[in-house]
Formats: structure tokens, C-alpha cells, sequence
């Protein structure tokens, strides 16, 4: 099997897990999920009782295997059925109205980060015991500062204090979403802040990770030989010494994402972002199981693809990688 | 949170709780630090709730308490409601570190569990459970407890604990199964089976104690996650809104606009703890890591040499060692595994 192939597999069994959890979570908990919603919405439609019912797998319509394999049809077709608190909103509906915000905010943050960290470690690494690697304990109790946490901080300082920035939302009052250039300024300009809390809170985790395995790769014999042969620092450092420590720094992405995303979603809850943070936020303060459960797939689905993409990745940059696949 | 990953953890020594002077001083300064910062939550927690002013729930009813600015009575001011901030705290630390100790200990454990008799057990045991442990690495954790959570009527302490151990042990086991199978494959461990030990005695009183290093910078990393998740979880309001967590203190100035009012000494403080307990945890964890990778240390250990300076040479690395006696189904199994790609790009060119 080649090396993408058996990485596609993996993500494929990942999900499929994921799915079979989501599936089997509202059957296996105690207590009724119905009931409790019905308690919160008295005036919910008998409809959406029954949809509910069947969704969450109450009053047994049909064996487990056939509510299985039509919960697998409804979710390759994206129906993950009413919202309650939004009636007779489709939950998929509030999903694509949220998405395109965390994507963009989250997914450029976090990448801008991953790239600044990932050079400021090379340099710490490369300069080991340098003023940058002095700064690493400061770094670090920034990153040990929860996202939202961080960013009540920067909207105390830079909203309320200095007038520099909006409180939150997504866009300017009074705006219509669209592709005009008043729309676009202005959400730009109110995921500023969210960007810089996620920058700042994450630079340090990728560069420590970094610097560390910068620094086990400076001592290789591979590198000294290669200054021994007087080539420019620059090609030592970039050619030889960081581009085989940033294999592991990659992979290391990979497994930190899930991290990094959910702690970017509880920080859009303290900028009111309209994104899936804010989304689920309402979703657990009204007891809102199906959208809660769509959200959960929708977010390991992204982190799943964004495995996937870094595999990919992988296999690009490194050519041991790269003959396997070429052998095979 | 972003969680910091250990690359290299496989530590020769810990450091004791009776060490001897001359060991503190030879711990790295970042441990020191860490270790520290540590000692003065661990006595807040203890005795905290005991020194605490207030009953951090006692609602003041007396007029201009409400939302006060730190003074002498009330040293870290008043909520919105007249309760003191410093009783909240003080009770907030002691059931925050309970939760993530407790995590810390349940996660681990099982963390070794899995990981040693999956390294142990060899062939499909060993890829089944290592399939296992990585799909949930790679299912983002804080959804998913919400969904566990959210469906639970009650979202007590004990819930939140149950929930955040049965999620927390995955890398951990990853950790220890790679090192396990390192030892394994030692001259010690062939002596002890040529004798006619019991694998589980081997196992107990050769392989882990081998581990107690790694074992203590897992469970770091996992209290370090407990802190992260289930002050968010709170923060969410994911959990017992009536008890006094550092996470449920940041719910309520959230959700009472503490913001907004201006009422900064009624939020930083928790967040402020939080971050300091995670920046010890990690400062810690770093110098655990330094113990065992001189390579890491700070500058001073390295010698200038031509204008560039050298790192001490390092100690014999222990790489895992994957069996090559491996079954056909359990080949198969394991080439999809993410353990398969690491083996990968770890093996062969790199060293």
C-alpha cells in the first residue's frame, strides 16, 4: 500500500469512528434528550418532536442498524436536521452561515502563527542560549493562558480602554454581508483582534517545539560538516538543519490542531464572532443536542482534512517519503 | 491551549521530593521555576479554602459593595453581587487542581496501561490498541466532551472528571508504548525472562520503573490538559455553575459583563492563576526534558568553539525499536497507524 493511500485509510477509519460516537452518544447517555428540549420549547411542532425522536433514536423507530445506516445517509447528505432554538431553521443552514468565519479567522490565524513560530524557533535553535531563547519562559506563560482568557485581556486594553478596536461581532453595524469593499474593511478590521489573540497565544507552543528539535539537529555531524566546508550560515540553517527539523515540527501540527481549534472557538464566544464557537455556545446553553452534534462532526471533519492536507505535505517535503511512494 | 508535545522525554532522573540539596541545584533553572510556582498553588489549594475571608458564595447585600475595587476588606474587590474575589479564588484553586490532579492520576494510569501492554502484547493487540490511541489523538477533544457533557443532567465535578480521563490518555499511552518497546528489546529484560520471571512482575518491576520519568512528564502534560479543558468547559457553561471552580468564576464575570464594567480585578485574577499554573506545569515539563536531552540545556553547558556554539555531546538515544517480526494482519493494521508514519520518517537517513 502506498504511503497516501494508508494515510487516507487511517482518516477514513478516523471518521467513521467519529461518526459511530456521535451516533451512539445520545443513545448510550441517561436521562431523555427529547424531554428535556421539549421542557425548554413547550411549543415546539409535533413535527419536530417526531423528528427529534427519530434523531436522537427515542420511542425505537425501527431496529439500531436500520437507524444507523439512515443517520450514515443523512449526514453524506449534509442533513443533520431542525433546529430547535432556530425553528424551523435547518441545522446545516446555521452550519454554512458560521463556517465561512471560523474557516477564514481560525484557518489564517493559525497557519500565520504555525509560520512565525516555526521561523522564531528556527532562530532560537540556530542561536542557542541568544536573547530570543531568553524570551521562551515569558512566551511560554502566554501560551499557558487559555485563548479567551487572552482575549478578554486584549479587548479590556485595546477595546474599552483605548477605543482602538470593536468590542466584537463580526462586522460593523448596519452593514450588508455581501462583496463590497465596506463589508470586506470592515470584517477585516473586527478579526483583527481575534487573529492577534490566536497568534500570540500559539507562537510559543510551535516554537518551542521548534527550537528544540532545531537544536538536536545543529549538533548532527551532517551540519557541522557542512559548515566545516565554510558554506553561508543561511544555507547551513535553512537547507540543512531546518528543513530536516521541520518534519516532526509538521507533524506536531497535526496532532496540535484539535488544540488550537477548540480553543479558537471558545475564544470567538468572547468577541460575540459569528462563527462555530458562537454557534456552540448557544447550542449548550439551550440544550440544543442536534445542532451540538453537528458541530462536533463539522469540526472533526476540518481537523480531519487539515491531518490530511498536512500528510500531503509531508510527503512533498520530504523525499524519503517521496521515493517510498515512487517505489512502491 | 496549545499542548507542547514532547519530543524527547525519555528523562535519565526525576527529581525526588527529598532531594538532596546539591540535586535541587543541579536541576535546571526552568524546572526550579516551574517547581516553585507549583508549591505555592499546591499550598493555596490546601489551604486556601481555610484562609479564605469570605464564604465565596455570601451574596453582600450591603449597598457600594457591589462591584467594589480592591481595598482593605475585600483585598481583591467584589462581583458584581458583594462576593469577595479572593474566597472565590482561593476556593477556585482548590477544586480546579483537585480536578486536574485526579485527571492527571486516572488519565496516566491509564496512559500506562494501554501503552506498556500494547507494546507488551505485540502483534494485532499491539495495532488494535495503537489504532485506537491515535484516531482519538486526532478527534479534537473539547467538542466532544461538550457532546458527552451536554447530555448529562447533571454536570457535577465526578462527570467532568470521568469525561476529561476517558479522553486525556491517548498521547500518553502513544509516549510510553514507544519507549516500552525500547526496553523490551534490553539485555536486562532478556535475563529477567531467561530466569523465569512472570511477564507481569517484569512489567512492574522492571519496565516502569524504567518509565517513572516519562510517566511524570505525561502526566504533566495531562494536568496541564485538564486545567485547559475544563476551565473552557466551564467558561462554556459546561459544568456546576453553583460550585466555585477558577472556570466557573470566568463564566460568571463573563456572563455578568464584568467586561464591560470595567471590573478588571474581578477576571484577571482567574485567568492569571490559570495561566500561571500552565506556565509552571510547562516550565516544569521543559526541565524534565532538559534532564534527560543535555542538548536542550541553556548555553551554558555548551563550549564556544570557532565562533559557534557547540551543545555537549549527546547521551545514547533511546529510539523505539518496532519489531520487525510482525504478523500479516498486524502489519496491515499498523501501516495505517500514525505510529507507522513517525517509525518512517524516524528510521534509516535520520541518524
Amino acid at each position: 500500500m502506498s504511503f497516501i493511500l494508508r494515510r487516507l485509510t487511517f482518516y477514513a477509519v478516523a471518521a467513521w469512528v467519529a461518526l459511530t460516537i456521535n451516533f451512539f452518544i445520545p443513545r448510550a447517555m441517561p436521562g431523555n434528550a427529547v424531554q428535556s428540549i421539549m421542557a425548554k420549547f413547550p411549543d415546539l411542532q409535533p413535527s419536530a418532536y417526531r423528528a427529534l425522536e427519530a434523531m436522537l433514536g427515542v420511542g425505537h423507530p425501527g431496529s439500531i442498524w436500520h437507524q444507523y445506516g439512515s443517520y450514515l445517509v443523512d449526514v453524506a447528505h449534509f442533513n443533520f436536521g431542525t433546529d430547535v432554538t432556530q425553528y424551523p431553521a435547518q441545522v446545516s443552514t446555521l452550519l454554512g452561515e458560521s463556517i465561512p468565519w471560523t474557516l477564514t479567522l481560525v484557518g489564517t490565524a493559525t497557519v500565520i502563527a504555525f509560520l512565525i513560530g516555526t521561523g522564531l524557533g528556527i532562530a532560537a535553535g540556530w542561536r542557542h542560549g541568544g536573547a530570543l531563547d531568553r524570551a521562551l519562559p515569558g512566551l511560554m506563560f502566554l501560551q499557558a493562558m487559555p485563548y479567551f482568557f487572552f482575549a478578554l485581556i486584549l479587548l479590556e486594553l485595546f477595546a474599552t480602554k483605548l477605543h482602538v478596536f470593536p468590542l466584537g461581532q463580526g462586522y460593523g453595524e448596519g452593514l450588508v454581508p455581501g462583496w463590497h469593499w465596506a463589508f470586506i474593511g470592515s470584517a477585516i478590521y473586527h478579526s483583527l483582534l481575534p487573529a492577534l489573540t490566536i497568534v500570540l497565544t500559539s507562537i510559543a507552543g510551535w516554537m518551542l517545539q521548534m527550537r528544540n528539535v532545531m537544536i538536536t539537529t545543529v549538533g548532527e555531524d551532517y551540519v557541522i560538516a557542512a559548515q566545516a566546508k565554510g558554506l553561508h550560515n543561511r544555507r547551513v540553517i535553512f537547507t540543512y538543519a531546518a528543513r530536516n527539523a521541520i518534519l516532526p515540527q509538521l507533524q506536531g501540527f497535526g496532532l496540535a490542531l484539535g488544540f488550537v481549534v477548540s480553543g479558537a472557538l471558545v475564544m470567538e464566544i468572547v468577541f460575540s464572532y459569528p462563527g462555530i464557537g458562537e454557534l456552540l455556545l448557544n447550542a449548550v446553553t439551550s440544550n440544543d443536542y442536534p445542532l451540538m452534534q453537528a458541530i462536533f462532526l463539522v469540526i472533526t471533519f476540518a481537523v480531519l482534512v487539515a491531518n490530511m492536507i498536512i500528510d500531503l505535505i509531508i510527503v512533498f517535503v520530504d523525499p524519503r517519503a517521496r521515493a517510498r511512494e515512487a517505489t512502491r | 491551549m496549545t499542548a507542547v508535545l514532547p519530543l524527547s522525554a525519555d528523562a535519565a532522573a526525576l527529581p525526588q521530593e527529598d532531594a538532596q540539596p546539591g540535586r535541587w541545584r543541579r536541576m535546571p533553572p526552568k524546572a526550579k521555576v516551574g517547581a516553585v510556582l507549583l508549591g505555592l498553588f499546591v499550598l493555596a489549594a490546601i489551604i486556601g479554602p481555610l484562609v479564605a475571608p469570605y464564604d465565596p458564595g455570601y451574596q453582600n447585600p450591603a449597598p457600594g459593595l457591589s462591584l467594589h475595587a480592591p481595598y482593605g476588606a475585600h483585598l481583591l474587590g467584589t462581583t458584581q453581587t458583594g462576593q469577595d474575589v479572593l474566597s472565590q479564588l482561593l476556593t477556585g484553586i482548590r477544586l480546579t487542581g483537585e480536578l486536574a490532579v485526579i485527571v492527571g492520576v486516572v488519565a496516566t494510569a491509564l496512559s500506562v496501561i494501554v501503552g506498556v501492554s500494547s507494546a507488551f502484547l505485540g502483534g494485532v493487540w499491539d495495532e488494535l490498541l495503537s489504532l485506537f490511541s491515535n484516531v482519538f489523538l486526532v478527534i479534537p477533544a473539547l467538542p466532544l466532551l461538550i457532546v458527552l457533557l451536554g447530555y448529562l443532567q447533571t454536570k457535577g465535578q465526578d462527570a467532568t472528571i470521568l469525561v476529561l480521563s476517558g479522553l486525556g490518555w491517548p498521547w500518553g499511552a502513544r509516549v510510553i508504548r514507544a519507549q516500552t518497546l525500547a526496553i523490551r528489546n534490553r539485555d536486562f529484560i532478556a535475563a529477567a525472562q531467561e530466569t523465569g520471571e512472570k511477564s507481569w512482575r517484569i512489567i512492574a518491576f522492571e519496565i516502569v520503573p524504567n518509565e517513572v520519568s516519562l510517566i511524570a512528564a505525561s502526566f504533566v502534560n495531562t494536568v496541564l490538559y485538564a486545567i485547559g479543558a475544563s476551565v473552557a468547559l466551564a467558561f462554556i457553561g459546561v459544568a456546576d455553575l453553583n460550585s466555585w471552580s477558577l472556570g466557573t468564576m470566568l463564566y460568571w464575570a463573563e456572563s455578568q459583563q464584568a467586561l464591560e464594567l470595567g471590573a478588571w480585578w474581578w477576571f484577571i485574577p482567574p485567568g492569571v492563576v490559570v495561566a500561571l499554573m500552565g506556565a509552571g506545569l510547562v516550565l516544569l515539563n521543559t526541565g524534565i526534558d532538559e534532564l534527560g536531552n543535555p542538548r536542550l540545556r541553556d548555553a551554558t553547558s555548551a563550549s564556544r568553539i570557532a565562533g559557534h556554539w557547540l551543545p555537549p555531546a549527546d547521551p545514547t538515544p533511546v529510539l523505539a525499536e518496532v519489531s520487525q517480526y510482525r504478523g500479516k494482519l498486524a502489519g496491515f493494521v499498523h501501516s495505517f497507524s500514525r505510529t507507522s508514519l513517525l517509525d518512517e520518517t524516524e528510521k534509516g537517513q535520520l541518524r
